[in-house]
């Protein structure tokens, strides 16, 4: 037999020893229905060793509930791990769990195996949103864990799912929310967070700055939701073959157009009058949105002509914080206040005389409005 | 050239990647049958190819569609170098060719490397066409059908149950034959799951044609076992029932006659037509059945065949060690002894002897003598045995089969030696009359090379031997059959254990007459059927004229349990007392079986696992003197065994055990024993009593104290036990049941009078009133043992029931949640440990090993594992390995508790009612007729009611007349058939033409269950899916796989490596089954599983062997709407069967 050699004794090969006179070395479970602990595969998700799993287990009474050992556990928890293991390789493309041979698990446990798999930790997607997911992102996913108090194993795997998105969609026609539903069976909501994501790292967005850290992720999918569904190529024609990872070229092109609004001293006059008389005796900080008038407009029009060039772009949101944010949050600007300036200032734009640039003009500020509107907030 | 097999190959997914430069694949497959190769065209750069190849065709003999499989090889091709190969896919045609059972082969079926496991997924079409084949003496035998399930199956009825059946090829080894020191490991992997292939397939037409020969067209409890022998060789074995079954149609009016479907008659009247009377299945007034075994090989080989087992063959001391498990109360010792009866031949006696206080009473040790006699005149037989019978391996192609079977005949005429064994071990109404007990044997032998494959004459022997002595053990147990029989064997070196095991029972004649219209048989059989009747009254059952008073009293749910055997030579010392529920028959104080609790059984309470587990160091040692060793040791490891599974069933306060299989595996410097059962409490049998402990040494106070702290524990246990098993057994029996017979008593000691006993009836009942308790001993070592053994079993968490047997009496209302699953385990021993250290190791590991099953399953509470099967093993020297597959079955609670009672009851009319149908189907059938009505004759129906053992031939023969028209009706019925099958097909075996029109329809609905993604395919090692109806048997599924690695570490060690390969064998029985068009595989077994590991090279390897039966089952919920019809019908007659 070629497998029977001299056999020397290697204490590191036993799983784990009941007692002093016995180990166990080899300990499966297999289920024709492939059996899956929702609570062990969390923890599993989350990195946690084996060791760790089964005390944060016996923490949970799991044992009480079901006269179970310590030991008992701790096969079990073994078991799952191999097999959560086993089917990440699945997992990576979801497509292939529902038409493969080698577990049977029921449709419903396969969506929640692959929610579960794809879920990530707000705190953690803070960390590396807007960055390169590259090599060197990766490298330093270490820091992350440190600062995040996410293990280290479960910021490698929502990196890689990250990525990995990133990676299929990148290269994919059509809708990038759709194209994530489709290729990962994700619920609407993870894959609209996917797509932000995606939109994130494709823009490299600045969001790490100190000025930034206020905002929450959400705050930053709700904008790129806007962006993607506004200011890309599919927003306006999704025929065409372009996917709406980008920005449109055209519109930001057109966007330097706008700069007429603060460089025109006349225009910029009428429209500050035009705001002005509209607000007036509706709020009780007229005095600080008529003084700061100017500012705020050349601050969202220089935005606007900025943004071809897409090293601007990724300073989209620490422009929009410190030309706009700032100064109104200074003035104590509730966001009632500043919803109805922006209104105005929208608006009254169209009633200018000389302005000929309406189309572009409701296309950038309707984004920039409700990205305001959502990032105005402690 | 009767045969055509066509394939074809349609497309491929998820193949790995071949070509690093590309990513991709070039991918081409290459079909295989034979010597016939045919290969598709390159599919270039794809990991999903479509192939749509033309249909393959290969022109074969039926004999080799039954031997080879069809081997499908999916290759990458490689302009410069040599093709790699990616995988291949094993296809058992088996299945096409038999009518009944699949028609085509289609699906997605993984690809399998040995070193890398499953490498994607090919999918295949693959179609058989049988032609006309007017040899009757071929080689082949198509379309018998073969089943696992160790029952009828669900879906057909038993016209006959002609008895055992066994084989055995052997082969060399290709893992060590010299070629394997050059090629890689795959293609030695491949050559070894190759001839296994081969090997099966042989083996199951050989089987096949014993079956045609006994005028059989199934076998039922099919089990094959593999030996690795390893130097000396490979063998594959087989044994199973062979029965005529016939389908029974859901509507009566497509109902054919059996023989419609029985290639029997064709076969037969030629081949036998001249011995037709030298054919008798029942030979003689004392067994009034008869399995016949028809081996055919010629005689020059039988004599060689002697002469080589006297050459190879080791002759040990006690070369068979058999012993009687037949349990029951110390009798040797009245007072206070520790022992229950095992029977153990010679060397144990003396201490037997020796522990007694009392003088036996006389009558045992006159039975004691005449056992010792036995034994020894038995094994002066088996010298000349030697040359009888056997299982013609070399049945050979060369010897013309007439010329055998005329052979064989006049032998068999001359000493007739068959075996009247069935592997079954639930059986149709009223076929189990009676159980007398386990019967067992063992063997230890020294593997010796098998010089020529084509001659296994010296593994026939072995077998021969040992089944001679179950034999002789159901003789002394007055039983003329053994149920519930398997083979197994333990293999470490040179060193092999041969055990069988079954149970001695008598059997009703009735399911052993041949065919109704089969009519130079009945002729000849007639008369001997009848006789059989008059003996089977001899033998304490009330024959057909005694029947009147019978059928009143007797339930069916204690007949079995009444004893099969004269109660004045009892085989071993036993406590009889009259049946607690007929109070007329004697009963045993405890029984033993390795069958399955009979449906219709009487049972108190529920049921629950009992294992005994036993570990016995030995010394390391060579040859002859470690065969000694071991030899010795076996009855001292069985005795221990049954003491403790006599303890534990005590403690469990239940009475009986079945399903009970003991497992003796051998290690270098260990032996192993683990006895698997179910226990239960009869109603029929006395109620257990307690457990007592006395000490011998009354002097010291602390030990007193010690002892009865003891005691309490156990009493304490005991309660707790009948409590949790709901075992309230009735009090007051008598009033209840013995009201309608005043004096049962007396009126059974009436019927007794028969037999010479009736003067020894009132002492042993003086007997029967004391229930004594069980005395163990503390100052036994061996006691204490038992008796922290029995403390230690730790009982099962609340929700969880377990058994080892299909079903778990009390529980009824199963929901359609099932989850099968196996588990592995290795242990290794750290130690050097004593035996008493080793026993709490290995006792520990067991029940570790249950609480981690409960643990893992926690979330179908309340549920029942069944049919949980242990299987031990010795891999390595320190290492223990525990494999377990069972199913859990989940049930629903709130019936139970609320109205258990009722639910319970009603299921068993509905099991009755079930059984009464099939039941009045055979009597029908008995009376020459195969009524298309089941409700054709209102005398049919009264007969339902009678206790089946009561039917005698002249019963049947009264209502003939009245269901004569019908039976012309079914003549002119059957006709047509046959006219119409001739038109349509070349076929002259009704059963292998199917017609086109049943052909597209299961096609049909093959698609329906292949739908979109990947069907769903049940497991179950249980011969049934709750709440769902078997509508059709697929055929068998027998696969047997080989992984290995040397990247151990990085797929994940052992157990990584392990769990999944076992996936991957899941995952390819479920593609099978799906391409056959199945929905479930019953009856699954796992029935090897050898794991060996080198870690020091970072290599292991893993055998694999699993078994079962494909079918298609449909959800009772869906069937209620098309069959209302039958269903009315059902409730009929089970109103007719409550009224009689």
């Amino acid at each position: 037999m070629r497998l029977h050699g001299t056999h020397i004794k290697l204490t590191e090969r036993s799983l784990y020893s009941v007692d002093v006179k016995m180990s166990v070395e080899l300990d499966v479970f297999v289920g024709n229905t492939t059996i899956m602990d929702k609570e062990v595969y969390q923890l599993w998700l989350n990195g946690y060793t084996v060791n760790d799993a089964v005390k944060v287990r016996i923490e949970g009474g799991v044992m009480e509930e079901c006269e179970a050992s310590a030991e008992v556990l701790l096969s079990d928890t073994m078991d799952q791990y191999r097999t959560f293991q086993m089917c990440e390789r699945l997992l990576h493309h979801p497509a292939k769990l529902a038409n493969q041979l080698l577990f049977q698990i029921p449709p419903d446990r396969q969506a929640m195996l692959i929610e579960r798999y794809y879920a990530f930790d707000d705190s953690f997607v803070r960390e590396v949103l807007g960055k390169k997911l590259s090599k060197g992102t990766k490298k330093d996913l270490d820091d992350v864990s440190i600062k995040t108090g996410i293990t280290l194993k479960s910021c490698r795997r929502q990196f890689d799912n990250f990525k990995r998105v990133f990676k299929v969609v990148e290269e994919l026609k059509g809708p990038l929310v759709e194209n994530i539903r489709q290729h990962f069976l994700l619920p609407d909501q993870l894959a609209r967070d996917y797509a932000a994501i995606v939109f994130f790292a494709n823009h490299r967005f600045e969001t790490g700055k100190k000025k930034l850290q206020y905002l929450t992720f959400q705050d930053f999918a709700f904008c790129a939701g806007q962006l993607i569904n506004n200011w890309t190529v599919g927003a306006v024609d999704n025929m065409m073959e372009d996917m709406d990872v980008d920005l449109d070229k055209e519109f930001l092109q057109d966007l330097k157009d706008l700069k007429i609004l603060i460089t025109d001293k006349d225009l910029l006059d009428q429209h500050k009058n035009l705001v002005c008389t509209a607000l007036r005796g509706k709020t009780n900080v007229f005095n600080e949105m008529e003084a700061n008038f100017k500012n705020l407009s050349r601050g969202l029009v220089n935005i606007a002509a900025k943004l071809i060039n897409a090293k601007d772009v990724r300073d989209f949101f620490i422009d929009l914080v410190e030309k706009f944010i700032e100064p109104c949050r200074s003035d104590k600007l509730t966001s009632i206040d500043v919803n109805l300036y922006l209104t105005h200032y929208t608006n009254s734009a169209h009633i200018l005389d000389t302005f000929k640039h309406h189309a572009v003009w409701t296309r950038y500020m309707g984004v920039i409005k409700s990205c305001i509107l959502r990032m105005y907030h402690d | 050239m009767p045969g055509r097999l066509k394939a074809k190959i349609v497309a491929g997914r998820h193949l790995p990647v071949m070509d690093r430069a590309s990513d991709l694949t070039d991918a081409f497959v290459e079909v295989k049958f034979g010597n016939t190769t045919f290969k598709t065209d390159v599919y270039p750069k794809s990991l999903n190819p479509q192939w749509n190849s033309e249909w393959f065709k290969f022109e074969v003999d039926d004999e080799d569609l039954q031997d080879e499989p069809l081997q499908i090889t999916v290759l990458d091709h490689d302009t410069y170098s040599a093709n790699d190969a990616i995988g291949k896919v094993y296809i058992d045609i088996d299945p096409l060719l038999c009518s009944e059972a699949a028609t085509v082969i289609s699906g997605w079926l993984p690809i399998y490397d040995t070193i890398h496991g499953i490498r994607g997924e090919i999918n295949v079409l693959v179609k058989v066409d049988l032609f006309n084949d007017l040899n009757r003496f071929r080689q082949s035998s198509c379309g018998v059908k073969f089943f696992c399930t160790t029952s009828i199956p669900r879906c057909y009825r038993a016209i006959m149950v002609h008895g055992f059946v066994e084989e055995l090829v052997v082969n060399e080894d290709p893992e060590y034959q010299w070629i394997d020191r050059i090629r890689t490991p795959r293609a030695s992997n491949e050559a070894r799951q190759r001839l296994i292939f081969l090997m099966s397939g042989e083996l199951q037409r050989k089987i096949g044609l014993k079956v045609l020969e006994m005028g059989g067209n199934a076998v039922v409890g099919y089990l094959q076992c593999f030996d690795l022998e390893g130097e000396s060789g490979l063998v594959v074995r087989a044994i199973g029932t062979a029965c005529t079954l016939e389908k029974m149609s859901t509507f009566p009016a497509t109902a054919t006659h059996p023989n419609n479907s029985s290639p029997s008659k064709d076969m037969k009247e030629p081949g036998f037509g001249e011995e037709a009377p030298g054919v008798p299945l029942s030979s003689g007034p004392p067994t009034p059945l008869r399995a016949q075994t028809f081996s055919s090989f010629s005689p020059s080989k039988s004599y060689s065949r002697q002469s080589s087992s006297s050459d190879t063959e080791l002759s040990l001391t006690p070369k068979t060690v058999g012993i009687f498990l037949c349990p029951s109360t110390p009798a040797l010792e009245s007072e206070s002894s520790p022992l229950p009866s095992a029977h153990l031949p010679l060397h144990l006696r003396p201490r037997m002897a020796s522990r007694s206080t009392t003088p036996p009473p006389l009558h045992v040790s006159q039975s004691d003598s005449a056992m010792l006699r036995k034994s020894v005149s038995f094994s002066e037989e088996l010298l000349l045995a030697v040359s009888g019978m056997g299982s013609g391996g070399s049945a050979g192609k060369e010897a013309g089969p007439l010329k055998a079977l005329l052979k064989q005949q006049t032998q068999s005429a001359l000493e007739q030696r068959e075996y009247p064994f069935f592997t079954l071990t639930i059986f149709p109404p009223g076929f189990l009359l009676h159980v007398g007990g386990v019967v067992s044997a063992r063997s230890v032998k020294l593997l010796d090379r098998i010089h020529n494959p084509d001659e296994p004459e010296t593994r026939d022997a072995w077998w021969e031997e040992i089944r001679q002595e179950i034999k002789s053990h159901a003789k002394a147990l007055g039983c003329h059959a053994v149920v519930g029989y398997s083979e197994s064997t333990s293999i470490c070196e040179e060193v092999c254990i041969l055990s069988a095991s079954g149970t001695a029972a008598i059997l009703s004649s009735r399911f052993m007459q041949d065919g109704p219209l089969d009519t130079e048989h009945r002729l000849s059989q007639q008369p001997l059927c009848v006789f059989s009747a008059g003996s089977e009254r001899v033998e304490g059952d009330m024959g057909s004229s005694a029947s009147l008073g019978f059928e009143e009293v007797v339930s069916p749910g204690c007949g079995f349990c009444h004893i099969p055997y004269d109660e004045l030579n009892i085989p071993f010392p036993a406590q009889l007392t009259y049946c607690y529920c007929c109070r007329r028959y004697k009963v045993p104080d405890v029984l033993f079986t390795t069958i399955d609790l009979p449906t219709e059984a009487n049972v108190t309470g529920k049921g629950c696992l009992i294992q005994a587990r036993l570990c016995r160091t030995k010394k390391k040692a060579q040859g002859e003197g470690n065969a000694m060793a071991i030899s010795n040791l076996l009855p001292f490891l069985e005795y221990e065994l049954h003491t403790q599974l006599m303890n534990k069933l005590k403690l469990r306060g239940m009475n009986a055990l079945f399903g009970l299989r003991i497992q003796i595996s051998v290690g270098e410097t260990m032996l192993l024993g683990l006895a698997s059962a179910t226990g239960v409490y009869l109603t029929a049998l006395p109620s257990p009593g307690g457990i007592q402990i006395a000490g011998k040494t009354p002097s010291d106070i602390t030990y007193e104290q010690h002892i009865s702290n003891m005691q309490k524990k156990i009493n304490d246990t005991i309660t707790k036990n009948k409590e949790q098993y709901e075992i309230n057994p009735p009090e007051v029996v008598e009033e209840i049941i013995g009201s309608p017979i005043p004096e049962p008593r007396q009126r059974s000691r009436l019927f007794r009078s028969h037999s010479e006993s009736s003067d020894e009836v009132s002492e042993i009942d003086l007997s029967h009133g004391k229930k004594d308790a069980f005395v163990l001993e503390i100052d036994d070592t061996d006691a204490v043992e038992d008796i922290h053994a029995l403390l230690t079993d730790s009982p099962t968490p609340a929700g969880f029931y377990s058994c080892n047997t299909e079903i778990m009496p009390g529980i009824q209302n199963w929901t359609s949640a099932i989850q099968m699953f196996t588990s592995v385990r290795v242990f290794r021993l750290n130690a050097n440990l004593t035996n008493q250290g080793l026993n709490k190791i290995f006792s520990d590991l067991c029940e570790n090993l249950l609480k981690s099953l409960y643990f893992k399953l926690r979330s179908m509470v309340p549920c029942c594992l069944c049919h949980l099967n242990f299987t031990v093993a010795i891999p390595e020297d320190e290492l223990i390995q525990v494999a377990v597959t069972a199913v859990a079955m989940s049930f629903d609670k709130e019936q139970t508790l609320e109205n258990g009672k009722r639910s319970g009851e009603k299921t068993l009319i509905k099991a009755i009612t079930e059984n009464d149908e099939q039941l009045q189907f055979n009597l029908e059938l008995n009376a020459e007729t195969s009524s298309p009505n089941p409700l054709g004759s209102p005398k049919g129906l009264s007969e339902v009611g009678s206790h089946p053992s009561a039917r005698a031939p002249s019963v049947d023969y009264s209502s003939f007349a009245d269901r004569c028209s019908s039976w012309i009706e079914q003549l002119k019925l059957k006709a047509h058939t046959i006219r119409r099958g001739s038109v349509k097909t070349t076929s002259s075996m009704e059963k292998a033409s199917p017609l086109p029109e049943g052909r597209s329809r299961s096609l049909r609905s093959n698609r329906s269950y292949s739908g979109s993604s990947v069907a769903v395919v049940k497991m179950t090692p249980l011969s049934f899916i709750p709440g769902a109806k078997i509508i059709k048997y697929l055929g068998i599924i027998n696969m047997f796989f080989i992984r290995e690695t040397s990247s151990l570490r990085e797929e994940g060690g052992v157990s990584g490596f392990l769990h999944t390969f076992i996936a991957e064998v899941f995952a390819m029985v479920r593609a099978h089954v799906a391409a056959l068009g199945g929905n479930a595989v019953v009856s699954y077994s796992m029935k090897e599983c050898v794991f060996m590991e080198n870690p020091n090279k970072n290599q292991a390897q893993c055998l694999i062997n699993v078994s079962g039966d494909a079918v298609i089952f449909v959800r009772e919920s869906e069937l209620e709407l098309t069959s209302v019809q039958p269903q009315s019908a059902t409730t009929q007659t089970s109103n007719g069967g409550e009224g009689t």
